[in-house]
C-alpha cells in the first residue's frame, strides 16, 4: 500500500517535471524574453547586461533547474501585461475557477447518478426515455452554445439572472467566495449549469451502462434468489459495484472541468484562471501561460492520485492484492 | 403430499417470431431428504424450471400453464412480494459459477448477515454468530476469521461453500442447485457433492440438482428426470434410469458419455438429436485431398523415427509483483522442469486440475509464451531458440491450436470464410483467391459444416459448430501438429462425441500428431496413446494410457482416478481422498 502510494507520487513528480519543461521552453524560447521586458530604445549592451543578470546565458539545465526551483516556491516571474507577480494573479483567480468547477461537478454528480440509476432500472419507462433523449442534446450541443442560449433566455429575455461576472464576493483572507452572497449565487447559476450539463449527461450515460451491466451479473441474480428486497439489491449491491468505474471518469472529468472551463469563463466573463489564460494568450503573456500550464498539470496529477487512493477504499480486491504483495 | 410439486409446468417466451415454449408439460415432485436430478443438454430447459419455481424467470419469460406447489400450497400465482419472501426463506438456490455469485465489494459476513436479518429478523449479534455457524457447517476452516474476508480471498471450492451457506442461511425446505459443480475441479466437485448430500440428509431438505453431467447424477441423486427439448422424456429412480433406460434419448445420452473403463474406437453418436439414425455418414476421403497431398514432409528429420516434438527441462515463471529490489520480487513457477516427447502420429494427453500448468505448456509449444528455461525441439529444430518471425513462421504453420472456448476464439465481425482463409492467406499457401475459397469450402465440408457455412458469421452457429470452425481453421495451414486445449469442455456430451470423433477421423486420415489437454479423464482415455499427469506445474507421471488407467504409479494419479465420477455402479468408497486442490494458491489457479 505505502510502496504503491510512493510509486504513484514519484510518477506524479515526473509528470510535473515534464510539464515544467514544456512550460519552461515556452518561457525561454517562444519569443525573446528580453524583448518582452525592455523598450525599443534599450542599447545592445544593456540588453546583454540584462541577459547576464537574468541568467539567460547560463546552460539550459541550470536555467531549467532554476525555473523548477522557483516554480516549486510558487514563483513564476512577473506578468508582462499586468506588471504583477504571476503567483499573485493566479491566487486571485483560483477561487473563482475552483468554486465554479466544484459546484458544477457536484451538480453533475447529484443529478447524473440518480438519473443514470433511474434509467437503468426503468429502462422502458417514458421518463427514462425522455432523460435519454435529453442527454443526447446535452452531449451533442457545444458548451458555448448552451451558455449563449442560457444568457439569451434567462439574462436577456427574462432578465432573471446576471449574464456576466461573479457578483459580490466575500473576502475570507486567502479565499474570496461568491457562495455567501445573493448576487454571487445568482451569478454562479448559469455558468455552473453550462459547465455541468455535459458532465451530467456523461455521468448519467456511464452510470446507466455500468448499472445495466452489473444488473446482469450472477451475484445480482443470486441476491434476488436469496429473497433480498429490490431496494437492497439495487442500491447496496448493484449501485456500489457500478460506482467503481464511475469514480475514475469523475476524477478525470473534474480535472478537465478545471482545465477547460476556459470556454465557459469566456462566455460568462467569469473572472477565473481560464479567462486569465485566454487573455494571456491574446497578449503573449508568457509567464502567465507557463504558470497556468504547471498549475493545471498539478491539479490533474493530484486528482489522479486521489482517484487511485479512492479505488483502494472502494474495491477490496485491490487492497488485498497489494497487501499480499 | 410432496414437499415440492411441479405439475404440468409450461414456460413460454414471447418473441417476435411467436411464442417460444421453453418447457412444456413438466411434472416433478421432490420429497424431504431426497435429491432429484434434472439432466439434459444445453437448451433443454433445465435451468428454466429452476427459475420458474423461484419466480425469477428472465423477462419476457412467463409461466404459461401448470402449477408449482410448496407443501401443498400453490406458489406460482402469488404476488411478487410474497414470492420474494419464499425465495431464500423456503426455497434456496445455488448457481453454477462461484466466482461470480458473490458481491465482490462486500465481506462474506455482510452478505450473510444481510440475508439472515431479512428472513429471520435476528439482531446483528445473533445474525453474526449464525453466519459463523453456517460457515463452519459447510466446512470452512477458521470461520471466525474468514467471515471477515472478501469473496476474492476464497478459492473456487471455498466460494461455492460460501454460496451454499448463503442459500441455506434461512433454513429453506427446498434447495435448487443449478450446475453446482460444473465450474469446479474434480477433487473439489467431489467435496461439494458430499457436502450437498450431507446437508440434504441432515436437514431433510428436498433438493433439485440441475446438471448436464451424468457422473454427478450417478453420484448423488436418488431420482432423476431426463429432459430433452423442454420435456421430461423419462423420470425414475437413478439406478433404474442409468442402468436400464427406456427412452431412446436417454440411452443415446448415456452412450455418448466417454467411458472411463474401456477404450472404444469411436464414440457412439447421439442419433436421437442429430436425426442421423439410419442415414449413413459420409466418410472422409482426405487421402486424395490437398491437405494430405501437399504437406511438406520433405525437410522433416522427424520422419526417420525420431520424435516430432521434444521438450526438455521446460519451465516458465511469471512475475507476481514488480519490486525495485530483486529480493522482494516474487515469481510464480507455472511450469517447472517438464520433459516429454511426442512421436509422429501420436496423441499425447496432458491431464491435471486447473492451475496445474497444462494450458501454459500448450502456449509455450505454440510460441505464445517464451520459456524461461529449457528447450522445445520440433522436427529436430530448436524452436524455442528462434526469435525472428521469418524463422518462426514455418513452425507456426506446422503447429496449430484449438482453444477451449469456441465462443471467444472466433472474431465475431468476420465471416467464416475469412476466419478460415486468414491463415492460408497469411502463410501464402494458395496461389489465387479462387483457390483459397475452394480450399475453405472443402475444409468446411470436411469438418461437417457444409460449404455454405462460409458466408455466415460465427454467432449464427452453436457451440459445437463453432468448434468445428476452429478445427477447420487449425487445419487450414496443413499442420503436422495440433494442440487441443480442452477442445470439448465447453460442449454438451453429444456434441463432444461428434467433435472427438471428428478429431480422431482427421488424425487417422492426415496422420496428425496431437497434444490433447483435458481435465476430463474419460476423454483422455478415449483419445490418447500416452498421458502425462500434471500438478502444480510439474509433470508427475508419464505412461501409456491403458497402463495409467489400470496401474497408476503416482499417488496423485490414483487420487484423480478415484475421484472420477462414474455411473457404472462402481463407488469410490474405500479410496482415501487426500484433501487437496483447495489448498492450491488462488493465483496459481488463475492461470488455468
Amino acid at each position: 500500500m505505502i510502496s504503491f502510494v510512493l510509486q504513484r507520487v514519484l510518477q506524479s513528480v515526473l509528470v510535473i517535471l515534464a510539464v515544467a519543461l514544456i512550460a519552461f521552453s515556452l518561457f525561454r524560447y517562444v519569443g525573446d524574453p528580453i524583448n518582452a521586458m525592455v523598450g525599443q530604445d534599450t542599447t545592445l549592451q544593456q540588453r546583454e547586461e540584462l541577459k547576464e543578470r537574468l541568467g539567460l546565458n547560463d546552460p539550459f539545465v541550470v536555467q531549467y533547474g532554476r525555473f523548477v526551483a522557483n516554480a516549486a516556491q510558487g514563483e513564476f516571474g512577473i506578468s508582462y501585461r499586468h506588471r504583477r507577480p504571476v503567483s499573485e494573479l493566479l491566487a486571485e483567480r483560483l477561487p473563482a475557477t475552483l468554486e465554479l468547477s466544484i459546484v458544477s461537478m457536484v451538480l453533475a454528480l447529484a443529478l447524473g447518478i440518480p438519473m443514470g440509476v433511474y434509467t437503468a432500472l426503468r429502462r422502458d419507462g417514458a421518463l427514462a426515455k425522455s432523460f435519454m433523449t435529453m442527454s443526447l442534446v446535452g452531449v451533442s450541443l457545444p458548451t458555448f452554445l448552451i451558455g449563449i442560449l442560457l444568457i439569451l433566455v434567462f439574462g436577456v429575455i427574462l432578465r432573471w439572472l446576471p449574464t456576466f461576472g461573479r457578483g459580490e464576493v466575500v473576502d475570507l483572507g486567502w479565499w474570496s467566495t461568491g457562495l455567501l452572497t445573493r448576487s454571487g449565487l445568482a451569478a454562479l447559476i448559469m455558468p455552473a449549469i453550462t459547465l455541468a450539463l455535459f458532465q451530467m449527461t456523461l455521468i448519467m450515460r456511464l452510470v446507466r451502462a455500468e448499472m445495466l451491466e452489473v444488473l446482469r451479473a450472477d451475484f445480482i441474480k443470486f441476491c434476488r434468489a436469496r429473497g433480498l428486497p429490490s431496494r437492497l439489491v439495487n442500491f447496496r449491491h448493484a449501485l456500489r459495484n457500478t460506482l467503481v468505474p464511475v469514480i475514475t471518469i469523475t476524477g478525470l472529468q473534474l480535472g478537465s472541468i478545471i482545465a477547460f472551463s476556459i470556454i465557459t469563463e469566456s462566455v460568462f466573463q467569469w473572472p477565473g484562471m481560464g479567462l486569465l489564460f485566454i487573455q494571456a494568450i491574446g497578449t503573449v503573456d508568457i509567464p502567465v501561460m507557463a504558470a497556468y500550464l504547471c498549475l493545471i498539470a498539478l491539479f490533474f496529477v493530484l486528482i489522479n492520485l486521489i482517484v487511485d487512493l479512492l479505488y483502494f477504499a472502494v474495491d477490496p480486491r485491490l487492497r488485498v492484492r497489494r497487501g499480499r504483495a | 403430499m410432496s414437499l415440492l410439486e411441479i405439475r404440468d409446468l409450461e414456460v413460454q417466451f414471447p418473441t417476435r417470431r411467436g411464442l417460444f415454449v421453453a418447457v412444456a408439460g413438466v411434472t416433478l415432485t421432490v420429497e424431504p431428504g431426497q435429491i432429484l436430478g434434472v439432466v439434459g443438454e444445453s437448451g433443454a430447459g433445465k435451468s428454466t424450471i429452476g427459475n420458474a419455481v423461484i419466480g425469477l424467470l428472465e423477462p419476457p419469460g412467463q409461466i404459461g400453464g401448470g402449477q408449482v406447489r410448496l407443501d401443498g400450497r400453490r406458489i406460482d400465482d402469488l404476488p411478487d412480494a410474497e414470492k420474494r419472501r419464499i425465495r431464500g426463506r423456503r426455497i434456496g438456490m445455488i448457481f453454477q459459477d462461484p466466482l461470480t455469485s458473490l458481491d465482490p465489494l462486500q465481506t462474506i459476513e455482510s452478505q450473510l448477515v444481510e440475508t439472515i436479518q431479512i428472513h429471520l429478523g435476528l439482531d446483528l449479534a445473533a445474525a453474526r454468530s449464525r453466519a459463523v455457524d453456517l460457515l463452519r457447517q459447510v466446512g470452512i476452516p477458521e470461520p471466525e476469521l474468514r467471515v471477515k474476508q472478501y469473496p476474492h480471498q476464497f478459492s473456487g471450492g471455498m466460494r461455492q461453500r460460501v454460496v451454499i451457506a448463503l442459500a441455506l442461511c434461512a433454513e429453506p425446505e427446498v434447495v435448487i442447485a443449478d450446475e453446482p459443480t460444473t465450474a469446479l475441479d474434480v477433487s473439489i466437485q467431489a467435496q461439494i457433492l458430499d457436502l450437498l448430500r450431507r446437508l440434504c440428509r441432515e436437514r431433510s431438505v428436498g433438493m433439485i440438482i440441475i446438471t448436464h453431467d451424468m457422473g454427478v447424477i450417478a453420484e448423488v441423486t436418488d431420482r432423476v428426470a431426463v429432459m430433452y427439448r423442454g420435456r421430461v422424456v423419462e423420470e425414475g429412480p437413478t439406478a433404474k434410469i442409468l442402468g436400464d433406460p427406456d427412452h431412446a434419448y436417454t440411452r443415446a445420452l448415456i452412450g455418448a458419455v466417454p467411458r472411463p473403463d474401456v477404450r472404444l474406437h469411436r464414440f457412439p453418436y447421439v442419433d436421437y438429436i442429430e436425426g442421423l439414425a439410419g442415414k449413413p455418414r459420409a466418410t472422409l476421403s482426405l487421402r486424395e485431398h490437398w491437405l494430405g497431398r501437399s504437406r511438406d514432409f520433405g525437410q522433416a528429420p522427424g520422419r526417420d523415427g525420431g520424435p516430432l516434438l521434444e521438450i526438455e527441462g521446460l519451465g516458465i515463471r511469471f512475475p507476481m509483483n514488480n519490486a525495485w529490489l530483486p529480493r522482494n520480487r516474487r515469481y510464480l513457477d507455472a511450469v517447472q522442469d517438464v520433459a516429454f516427447s511426442i512421436g509422429e502420429g501420436e496423441t499425447f494427453g496432458l491431464v491435471g486440475e486447473s492451475g496445474s500448468g497444462k494450458s501454459t505448456i500448450a502456449r509455450l509449444i505454440t510460441g505464445l509464451y517464451r520459456p524461461s528455461t529449457g528447450r522445445i525441439r520440433f522436427a529436430g529444430t530448436e524452436v524455442s531458440a528462434l526469435t525472428r518471425d521469418r524463422d518462426l513462421n514455418p513452425f507456426r504453420r506446422q503447429i496449430q491450436m484449438i482453444f477451449q472456448d469456441p465462443f471467444s476464439s472466433l472474431n465475431p465481425r468476420l465471416r467464416v470464410m475469412d476466419i478460415v482463409a486468414e491463415p492460408i492467406r497469411f502463410h501464402r499457401l494458395a496461389g489465387s483467391r479462387r483457390e483459397v475459397e475452394t480450399v475453405v469450402r472443402d475444409l468446411l465440408e470436411h469438418v461437417g459444416l457444409g460449404a455454405r457455412a462460409a458466408e455466415k458469421f460465427p454467432h449464427e452457429f452453436s457451440g459445437g459448430q463453432r468448434q468445428r470452425i476452429c478445427i477447420a481453421r487449425a487445419l487450414a495451414t496443413r499442420p503436422r501438429f495440433l494442440v487441443c486445449d480442452e477442445p470439448t469442455s465447453a460442449l454438451d456430451v453429444s456434441i463432444q462425441a461428434q467433435i472427438l470423433n471428428l478429431l480422431k477421423d482427421l488424425q487417422d486420415e492426415l496422420r496428425l500428431t496431437m497434444l490433447f489437454i483435458s481435465h476430463d479423464l474419460p476423454v483422455i482415455r478415449q483419445m490418447c496413446d500416452r498421458v502425462g499427469v500434471m500438478r502444480h506445474g510439474r509433470l508427475l507421471e508419464i505412461a501409456a494410457t491403458e497402463d495409467l488407467f489400470e496401474r497408476p504409479q503416482h499417488p496423485y494419479t490414483r487420487e484423480l482416478l478415484s475421484l472420477m465420477p462414474r455411473f457404472d455402479g462402481l463407488s469410490r468408497e474405500g479410496l482415501q481422498v487426500e484433501d487437496s486442490g483447495d489448498a492450491a494458491s488462488p493465483s496459481a489457479r488463475d492461470l488455468g
